[in-house]
């Protein structure tokens, strides 16, 4: 069995959360007690009908004011594939906790209301999911019920859709799905109402989407998290480099760099708990034995010679605002980068972009909450890194505010 | 070689990975973590995979057992034989001793419980041994609330959690700067559902408190919970009649609020085909969380795991 983590993006009342009950509630991953529950409260409150979206509000604030106010975890599993939902509300501090929660995802839903067809959220959604580079999105196309099941409007928003997806360079495969999450249509079973439609069901392709293009197994790049030198005469002579393999493929043998140092050797060993292995790849946490005895610490990079990644003090990068005051840009960040730490300033505030219309700002570059654009960092000590579009770990970094140590800001670093 | 080839990662693997990937950050970021083992199967396995993180080194941890003084006493035995076996250090903060001191005053009545109780006796622990950091075994898929935590979860000088007002965590970048006084819980198996802990156990041969297994035993109902009746920590009233049933217990806590459940069991594979057709959570079983809708919400807040 493997693992599938989604994101779904959707606005106020496009669904949802009665998508997300469905696939719960129809892969019978909601037990009786908390259907009970929810059925006590939805009562109290004095609702008409159970109302499934309280299964994912986990909060009192959320529950008593039917609002969400924060990205929540949801797992499901069927014969085929565990999944977890990264489940993000669809109104203020959205963009903030959308990039959160497709900073770890292999596919994004984006749900479109059949009757509005392809709005400005819509567009911004899609914009998300290409600038996260999450490159397998589904388009569920919902509320079908309510437009008669007709085929020439899906046919109608899908060509929407493309036209403006045709701007976007990451996505690599759209697949368009006719749904009604309220009546369940096409969602787990098959929808009689819609015989013109031949494609999967929504979970029969969450199920099978293959999705394993999402690591990087060219470039080797093994960030140092912790050294193991065990105080024991036993293992006396052992010193081992641990972390998980972001990108590549590590055997012993080969030939590595350590960066920044530049020093060079041979892996002797890839050691385990349960003995060791013949390859390394991501994601997998291991130790590596060098041949020979160089300093190496935590924030250090292990790569192999072809194809090295970058080291520098200047880094471009996209940048998503997460603090609740604007970006100072005379302001003290901490950049975290890997298993690397280091101090950052921002060198030029380049634009932000009109994430609905995919515009460039430039007569406003005040980057507050949820803004996107581009910045010029300048960092204390060199960095090790790839561009975004080739290793989400490599090229993705956050800012921390020096005087508060909040997490204020995600980075993608440009090519 | 071949261009083309795939890398399967098994879904135990991914899990496996990401857990030792954020024990190692967490021995790296903090000056002084612990590790909270109760001797349940959750801190079981992530002690265990914590001894794989630093394999062959010990554990860079020290390993925190807040003890309610209800236990079942094969936790007990368990505890001490499985913190030999792994060769790591314990300390045992203890429930009584606050209530000795006067730093809580003990429930009345047949319904009294130390769980509440717990939080003070942690926080004095961590005060004390000067903790910057505790590793719990806490899962999201277990409770709502959890539902909404971080891998690396801040708490303020208080220890208390601010669900509003949590850093956002992307990809893999956890971030543990704090200010003097502050504190961390760091919750590995965040990603882990019960079925996932059940089959990497069974994945790895993990020893277990043999009362996770179907045993004979003399119980009350209360509240449709099955209270245990031998320890003598919970007390079953006139109208509570004492039965001897076949049971096992799904999670392990303090004795008096954790219900045990009527099963034949006997073997992991009988336990995972449990699992798969279990039409109740497993918190279903503990009396703290049914004190109320937000029960464990506000625990959090006051400082619980």
């Amino acid at each position: 069995m493997d693992l599938l983590r989604f994101t779904t993006a959707g606005s106020v009342d496009d669904g949802k959360s009665t998508l997300i009950g469905r696939l719960l509630y129809d892969s019978k991953s909601i037990f009786e007690d908390q259907l009970a529950a929810v059925e006590r409260f939805s009562k109290k409150r004095g609702d008409e009908h159970v109302d499934l979206a309280l299964l994912t509000d986990g909060l009192r604030a959320e529950r008593e004011q039917g609002i969400t106010i924060d990205v929540a975890y949801r797992y499901f599993a069927t014969p085929r594939r565990k999944f977890i939902i990264a489940d993000t509300p669809g109104h203020i501090q959205y963009t903030r906790n959308m990039v959160t929660g497709a900073s770890t995802a292999n596919l994004a839903i984006i749900l479109i209301d059949a009757r509005k067809g392809v709005i400005e959220q819509t567009c911004r959604h899609a914009f998300l999911a290409n600038l996260l580079r999450i490159q397998h999105v589904v388009i569920a196309i919902n509320k079908m019920d309510l437009v008669d099941y007709s085929e020439a409007k899906f046919e109608e928003i899908k060509e929407a859709f493309q036209c403006f997806a045709s701007r976007l360079d990451n996505l690599v495969e759209m697949t368009f799905i006719p749904i009604s999450a309220l009546k369940g249509d096409n969602v787990v079973d098959k929808s009689e109402a819609m015989p013109w439609y031949q494609g999967p069901t929504l979970l029969y392709h969450l199920e099978t989407v293959y999705v394993g293009t999402t690591e990087n197994h060219v470039e080797a790049r093994f960030p140092v998290q912790w050294v193991i030198r065990p105080q024991s005469d036993e293992w006396h002579d052992f010193r081992g480099f641990s972390g998980r393999v972001a990108g590549g493929v590590f055997k012993p043998g080969d030939a590595v760099t350590v960066l920044p140092s530049g020093f060079q050797s041979k892996i002797k060993e890839i050691h385990t708990a349960d003995g060791p292995l013949e390859e390394a790849y991501s994601p997998l946490s291991v130790t590596l034995l060098l041949e020979d005895e160089i300093d190496t610490s935590r924030g250090d990079m292990i790569v192999k010679a072809n194809n090295p990644p970058q080291v520098g003090q200047d880094i471009e990068a996209m940048i998503c605002w997460f603090g609740e005051k604007p970006l100072n840009p005379r302001g003290r960040f901490i950049l975290r980068h890997t298993s690397r730490e280091v101090q950052a300033v921002i060198k030029e505030v380049k634009y932000k972009v009109n994430i609905n219309t995919l515009h460039k700002i430039e007569d406003d570059l005040e980057f507050r909450m949820n803004d996107i654009g581009r910045l010029s960092i300048r960092t204390s000590a060199p960095v090790i890194f790839d561009p975004y579009s080739k290793n989400r770990i490599t090229g993705s970094f956050i800012l921390i505010d020096a005087g508060t140590n909040e997490t204020v800001a995600a980075g993608m670093i440009r090519g | 070689m071949s261009a083309i080839r795939s890398y399967n990662v098994s879904l135990l693997q991914q899990l496996e990975s990401e857990a030792i990937y954020v024990l190692r950050e967490t021995a790296a970021q903090f000056r002084n973590p612990a590790l909270l083992f109760s001797g349940g199967k959750d801190s079981i396995v992530m002690a265990w995979l914590a001894r794989k993180a630093f394999h062959p080194a010990r554990l860079p941890f020290t390993l925190l057992h807040v003890d309610t003084g209800h236990n079942f006493p094969e936790t007990l035995v368990y505890r001490d034989e499985f913190v030999q076996t792994i060769g790591a250090n314990l300390k045992v903060a203890s429930v009584q001793d606050s209530i000795d001191q006067g730093r809580v005053v003990e429930e009345k009545g047949h319904r009294a419980s130390r769980n509440k109780l717990q939080t003070v006796t942690l926080l004095d622990a961590v005060s004390d041994n000067k903790f910057d950091a505790c590793l719990g075994g806490g899962r999201r898929d277990e409770e709502k609330a959890r539902a909404k935590e971080r891998f690396f979860s801040h708490r303020n000088d208080f220890g208390q959690w601010d669900p509003k007002n949590q850093r956002p965590e992307l990809w893999n970048l956890f971030n543990g700067r704090m200010h003097e006084g502050e504190q961390f819980r760091v919750f590995p198996l965040s990603n882990w559902t019960e079925m996932d802990v059940w089959l990497y156990i069974r994945q790895e041969n993990i020893p277990l408190p043999n009362i996770y297994f179907s045993h004979q035993r003399r119980v009350f109902q209360r509240d449709g919970s099955w209270l245990d009746a031998e320890t003598g920590y919970a007390q079953p009233q006139p109208d509570e009649p004492i039965l001897e049933k076949t049971m096992r217990f799904r999670t392990i806590g303090d004795v008096t609020c954790t219900g045990a459940v009527e099963s034949p069991a006997a073997t992991l594979d009988d336990i995972i085909a449990e699992v798969a057709a279990a039409r109740q959570t497993e918190r279903g079983t503990r009396a703290d969380d049914q004190r109320s809708e937000s029960a464990m919400e506000d625990r959090k807040k006051e400082g619980y795991f």
